[in-house]
């Protein structure tokens, strides 16, 4: 178990690693975004209220589902940067916030465009809403921590502190639908009913959206990892006889 | 439940023909969000290597440089 967690600590394994695991995510992305997508624009039926407008669905509730899961990883890797000191965490943690900005920037936008058709309004200052933007911004923060100090071990502490008090906010925007009278609806429950207000014809091709996303979520933080391994370990022996071996670039 | 819920390709570009502009805007952001993030991290990694595959060269040539004064 340890030796396990040492190497998965290491740069150069993970790196290996991903190499193998990559053709996989990018098969099985391919497979279910193909069927996510046929089945929620071509088959889902229309809605008694919304009518073609549910198909927004099953891009948004992804999209921004996953977006609540980043900041979490972030401050659980920075938890491990600053505990065990393992560089591959860092990596992670830097990789993770451009693409949780891009999450909760894509989320906030196809919530607008939901907004003005279902409530009437592109914005409210809904708790929803609002703590969903606060998110977007703290991911901006990271972003914007990293690049202003240039001790990469600096950098790397102060944005493991900021993505764990950060990560306070998460539980917020989760419950924000329960805790307060919101615009924005709560959650829907799955139910197996056919005759139900969210019968499995509906939330099937959901839930096969939603594991095409994270599946591309995995595909989009590896490749971005890799990028800072390769930058990081540029002078070690294996990163130069990797550049020697690659053609064509 | 199986059943296509638009009976020409027309129709479906239509989307109902209310909220045509909404449904597309979603989906359009929502593949340029997997285009940018899948095609961004490839272009710094050939841009990574390139400029490695230089340095390398540039240091070859240095070293070759010196060898010869010598």
């Amino acid at each position: 178990m340890w030796l396990w967690f040492a190497k998965l600590g290491s740069p150069r394994w993970f790196y290996e690693l991903s190499d193998k695991w990559l053709p996989w995510l990018y098969l099985s992305m391919l497979i279910m975004m193909s069927i996510g997508l046929f089945w929620a624009l071509l088959i889902v039926p229309e809605d008694y209220q919304q009518g073609q407008t549910i198909r927004i669905m099953y891009i948004h509730v992804p999209v921004a589902s996953i977006s609540l899961a980043c900041f979490p990883l972030m401050a659980v890797a920075g938890t491990i940067t600053l505990v065990w000191k393992m560089k591959l965490a860092d990596m992670v943690a830097q990789s993770v916030a451009p693409i949780g900005a891009w999450f909760t920037g894509l989320a906030l936008a196809t919530g607008a465009i939901w907004g003005d058709q279902i409530w009437g309004t592109w914005w409210a200052w809904d708790a929803r809403l609002t703590s969903l933007l606060i998110q977007f911004f703290l991911f901006i923060g990271v972003i914007a921590l990293r690049s202003a100090i240039d001790s990469t071990d600096a950098a790397a502490k102060a944005c493991a502190v900021l993505a764990i008090v950060g990560a306070i906010n998460v539980p917020i925007i989760k419950y924000s639908v329960d805790w307060w009278n919101t615009l924005h609806q709560p959650a829907s429950n799955f139910s197996m009913d056919p005759v139900s207000p969210n019968p499995p014809e509906v939330w099937v091709p959901l839930l096969v959206m939603i594991c095409a996303v994270y599946i591309f979520f995995a595909i989009a933080l590896i490749l971005r990892t890799r990028n800072e391994i390769l930058q990081r370990e540029r002078r070690s022996q294996w990163v130069i006889d990797l550049v020697a071996r690659e053609k064509n670039v | 439940m199986f059943a296509f819920q638009f009976s020409s390709l027309s129709e479906f570009l239509q989307m109902g023909g209310v909220y045509t502009f909404h449904i597309w805007a979603v989906y359009l952001l929502f593949a340029v969000f997997i285009g940018y993030n899948l095609l961004q991290p490839k272009m710094v990694r050939r841009h990574f290597l390139r400029e490695q595959k230089r340095r390398a060269a540039r240091d070859e040539e240095l070293a070759s440089k010196t060898n010869t004064q010598k």
